[in-house]
């Protein structure tokens, strides 16, 4: 079963990304900026999530699933319900880390790492193009019905643990972000907006 | 005559010399022992052991506000840096982590003897299926980033099992690495001192050096703020000596200025003052002896008293016909006027002298050593006071004494006197008020809980409630104490009763607890967590038919194989190999010799408000069958030995109260009179106490003192009056030294009202106005022609 939903997360991977390609080379003019202003007015509500990641370890991916709650311009919750119930909030500059019996209370910029990863779905939620730039390198491909945003480190700390970060969407909305470790695990988030107002 | 006199003068030379040598010696505090039961019983003790050297008494927060982020933040280092260096600081805690990595270290290699999940069966088949599938599942949160690195080392999760055991609860919020409050602006730090919470030297000399240490790494506009019970006490201790030294001050000068205005005679005044420093003398030197030491508050108390005690000397002046000129001019012998004064006036001071000895004969017994510690004191101030002015001040007055005439200021007294009868009625409606008020507001007339003695401000409580908050570190409430012969013993038990609450933690009675065994188990539990450890043939075997089915491949464990074959042959853990980490700071916390035996603390944790059930508590602790066990609700049973106190203490005043009408009742051996006497006294107490419940204060045990005082003070007015209207009117110049003495008893005790430490306010404010009004209802309810 898990096998299964591998092979099939890994294509529907691979199909999205030789969309993307194809699409930027129809819609050339795509910009950053735009991408940046549909996503700013989007309005959000709660969406769920299913997570699958790779890590080298193991023979099958782990997945994990939950709810995602975005409030612009700085308020994200990642709810995860299974495996194990675990919930963080990222409320401006403070992180809540809590589980079924900790919880722990952080500020993000004391763990650029974990920092960066979170900043990166939240940035780009809010299409906050200066806090995206302050950590990355960005580029777009893609056009506005298919696009991807790939993220690249700046920072040697961060790149440390993470390579690279690639974010795919259909006009104002995200659709998947995966995210590329340094030690060649790897992990895909998908969301599905429940609701869309 | 005289030669009477002079052996009175010797006597009392010898006795004020031989007290003041005493007092020269007396040892004064200001800490808990004021409040704390002289013969506990074996549950008391622990409470005070607790509140004296428990694991929150000797706990500072510091805070520092001010300045900017980056300027906090590297004060927050350097003044750990420092304290960290100074050896009377077991432990500086600011959110930095320099003992992280020790920890880490400590915790891996010994995480088969340490970790709670290694029970029998940890490492049979199922177990370690069971191991494995939760290491898996963590590695989908956010804890798998880190996670994942130890799973060949560790593939049963124990490392993390341990971090989860050991950071139970919340942590303060860290920023820029240092502990901050929540909203940012202050960053915080804890500090663990090796003086004991009531050794206030101690904690003075902890104060001070994190004040120096502050004072030195600071920046400019950076306040240091420090709660906590050791700084409480330091400050405790300041306000009521600073107190008591500027309210004395104050309270003599108004009794000195009062007296000299009525006396016109310095000399007049200083023998007017001879029984009152001699009472106040003898009083602590016994106070001294009786009790090894004298309270501050005893002296705060024992300042007010002078205006009472003064009062008889006020009496001998103002009514002896030798030192006022009008009788002196008919050529009475001196002695013949004394004698006058003897037999006319002294026996009404003797039995106002014997009512207040009995009033606090009443406290003398009570089982708060704070109010026994008054009592004596009152009593042995007052009858010094009263003996001194009888036997020692006639002689030594010099013949020629004169002191001013006040027969016209009484006289003018003696017409309002008369007028003050058609007031009665008014009285009445009054008194009829004040009890209806009293028995309207009567359930919560009365403060049970020990904090209404609180000398700590309210603003300083809420800022020490804040920085708890913050930090993490709650005020414990309930505790469970487990004593034992040695340190073993007490670790064994404590994970004997360990089982007992994690049931009641998963039946969500209490949300969590601490054990000094989570940091270091017994050697015994640590045995039989090695003895449960397989052979390494037989762990190959169990992990590849235990990882079957999951999505893990048998040859990257070799590590894991390694470590558990190292683990069954390691020496089990001692304190002394936790050395320099934050495990040993738990342990030491929570684990302590005590009186020849060992100690272990377990705190409990519950949900903000939630109440325990101590007896449903008991109950559940006395099913484990362990000796030596006891349930601590620290606020309940402070509270309750309060309340203890103040039934005492109730029972005791009406006692006194019987006693009082008692003796009245043999002296006057006239009902009718009794009732004359204590009439006024009842009405004024009653009007005092509605006006202080309007007013919106609660009672407290050194209200109840008051009140005492009010009767035994006011006894002697409505005494004085009752002669009055027996002899057929009081004469003017009586009249004057009643006034003259109600002045002096008011400044002494309503300074007191002016006081910060509630203890002291409580007696002022009740006293003070109680006097006043005791006099004013004597002079409406006495008889008239």
């Amino acid at each position: 079963m898990i096998r299964a939903m591998q092979r099939l997360g890994g294509r529907v991977t691979l199909i999205t990304v030789l969309l993307g390609l194809s699409l930027s080379a129809q819609a050339a003019a795509f910009t950053l900026s735009e991408l940046m202003g549909a996503l700013a007015n989007h309005a959000y509500g709660t969406a769920a999530f299913t997570e699958t990641k790779y890590i080298s370890i193991l023979d099958l991916p782990v997945e994990s699933s939950g709810e995602l709650l975005f409030i612009p311009p700085s308020h994200l919750e990642k709810r995860t319900l299974k495996p194990k119930v675990e919930t963080l909030v990222l409320d401006g500059e403070v992180l809540t880390v809590a589980s079924q019996t900790q919880k722990h209370v952080l500020q993000i910029k004391d763990y650029p790492e974990v920092a960066g990863m979170i900043e990166s779905i939240r940035a780009t939620l809010a299409g906050d193009r200066q806090a995206l730039e302050r950590l990355y390198h960005l580029n777009l491909e893609g056009s506005p019905e298919g696009w991807a945003l790939v993220l690249r480190p700046l920072d040697a700390a961060m790149g440390w643990m993470i390579t690279r970060i690639r974010v795919e969407g259909t006009r104002d909305e995200v659709r998947t972000v995966e995210i590329q470790q340094a030690d060649g695990d790897r992990s895909v988030m998908r969301v599905r907006q429940s609701a869309s107002p | 005559m005289r030669q009477r006199g002079s052996v009175a003068i010797i006597l009392w030379m010898v006795l004020l010399c031989a007290c003041l040598w005493v007092v020269m010696r007396t040892h004064y505090t200001a800490d808990l022992s004021a409040f704390l039961p002289a013969t506990p019983t074996a549950e008391q003790q622990l409470l005070i052991d607790q509140l004296k050297s428990g694991i929150t008494s000797r706990l500072i927060l510091i805070g520092i506000a001010g300045g900017d982020q980056a300027a906090r933040v590297r004060v927050s280092r350097a003044l750990a840096a420092r304290l960290r260096a100074d050896r009377q600081f077991l432990h500086i805690a600011n959110g930095e982590t320099q003992s992280l990595e020790r920890d880490r270290q400590v915790l891996l290699e010994n995480r088969y003897l340490l970790s709670p999940a290694m029970t029998a069966d940890r490492f049979t088949v199922e177990g370690l299926h069971g191991g494995v599938a939760d290491s898996i599942d963590l590695l989908a949160t956010s804890a798998g980033l880190f996670s994942k690195a130890l799973l060949p080392r560790d593939p049963t999760g124990e490392f993390m099992q341990l971090l989860a055991a050991m950071g139970n609860g919340q942590r303060p919020p860290t920023l820029d690495g240092v502990w901050s409050s929540r909203d940012g602006q202050r960053v915080l730090l804890l500090a663990r001192t090796r003086a004991e919470g009531a050794d206030t030297n101690g904690q003075s000399t902890a104060v001070v050096a994190i004040r120096a240490a502050f004072a030195a790494v600071s920046a400019p506009g950076m306040r240091l703020a420090l709660t906590g019970p050791g700084p409480f006490s330091v400050a405790a201790r300041a306000t009521i000596r600073h107190e008591v030294l500027s309210l004395s001050g104050l309270g003599s000068l108004i009794i000195i200025a009062l007296l000299l205005l009525v006396y016109r005679s310095p000399m007049a005044l200083l023998l007017g003052l001879l029984p009152v420093l001699s009472g106040a003398v003898v009083s602590i030197a016994v106070v001294n002896l009786a009790f090894g030491m004298v309270h501050g508050l005893t002296l705060g108390f024992g300042i007010a008293l002078i205006g009472e005690a003064v009062d008889y000397s006020t009496y001998l002046l103002m009514q002896s016909e030798r030192t006022n000129g009008a009788t002196g001019a008919t050529g009475t012998t001196p002695s013949a006027s004394q004698g006058h004064w003897n037999t006319a006036f002294w026996p009404t001071i003797r039995i106002g002298v014997l009512t207040s000895v009995i009033g606090f004969a009443s406290m003398l017994f009570s089982s708060f050593p704070g109010l026994s510690q008054l009592g004596l004191f009152a009593i042995t101030g007052l009858t010094t006071a009263a003996l001194v002015t009888r036997f020692v001040l006639p002689p030594l007055l010099p013949s020629g004494l004169r002191v001013r005439d006040v027969t016209a200021f009484g006289r003018r007294l003696q017409t309002g006197v008369e007028r003050a009868g058609r007031l009665r009625l008014p009285v009445l409606v009054l008194f009829v008020a004040a009890c209806s008020v009293l028995l309207v507001k009567h359930d919560g007339l009365w403060n049970r809980e020990l904090s209404a003695l609180n000398p700590v401000s309210g603003a300083e409580q809420a800022l020490d409630m804040a920085m708890r908050a913050d930090l993490g570190a709650p005020d414990v409430r309930y505790l469970v104490v487990v004593t034992a012969a040695d340190r073993e013993a007490a670790l064994a038990a404590s994970e004997g009763v360990a089982v007992t609450l994690a049931r009641l933690q998963a039946a969500g009675i209490i949300l969590g607890f601490e054990s000094p065994a989570t940091y270091l188990p017994s050697q015994a539990v640590q045995r039989q967590r090695q003895w449960s450890l397989p052979s390494d043939a037989e762990l190959r075997r169990r992990f590849n038919m235990a990882i079957a089915g999951l999505p893990l491949r048998p040859d990257r464990f070799e590590p894991f194989f390694a470590d558990v074959a190292k683990a069954r042959s390691q020496a089990t853990l001692t304190p002394e190999d936790l050395q320099g980490t934050s495990l040993a700071e738990g342990v030491d916390a929570m684990l302590m010799p005590s009186r020849g035996r060992w100690s272990a603390l377990l705190p409990l944790r519950v949900a903000g408000t939630a109440r325990l059930d101590a007896q449903a508590m008991r109950l559940a602790l006395a099913q484990t069958g362990l000796a030596d066990v006891y349930f601590i609700d620290l606020k309940g049973a402070s509270d309750h030995l309060y309340e203890g106190y103040l039934h005492e203490a109730i029972a005791l005043s009406l006692a006194g109260l019987a006693a009082i009408l008692g003796l009245l009742f043999v002296t006057t051996r006239s009902p009718g009179r009794v009732l004359r006497i204590a009439a006024p006294l009842v009405v004024a107490v009653a009007v005092t106490v509605a006006g202080l419940v309007l007013a919106g204060q609660q009672l407290t045990i050194l209200h109840l003192v008051g009140m005492l005082l009010v009767v035994a003070i006011g006894s002697n007015y409505a005494l004085f009056f009752d002669q009055g209207a027996v002899e057929g009117g009081m004469s003017a110049r009586v009249l004057a030294s009643l006034v003259v003495a109600v002045g002096t008893t008011v400044a002494g005790f309503g300074i007191l009202g002016f006081s910060t430490v509630p203890v002291l306010k409580a007696v002022g404010c009740t006293v003070g106005p109680g006097a006043m009004l005791a006099l004013a209802f004597s002079a409406i309810l006495t008889p008239r022609r």
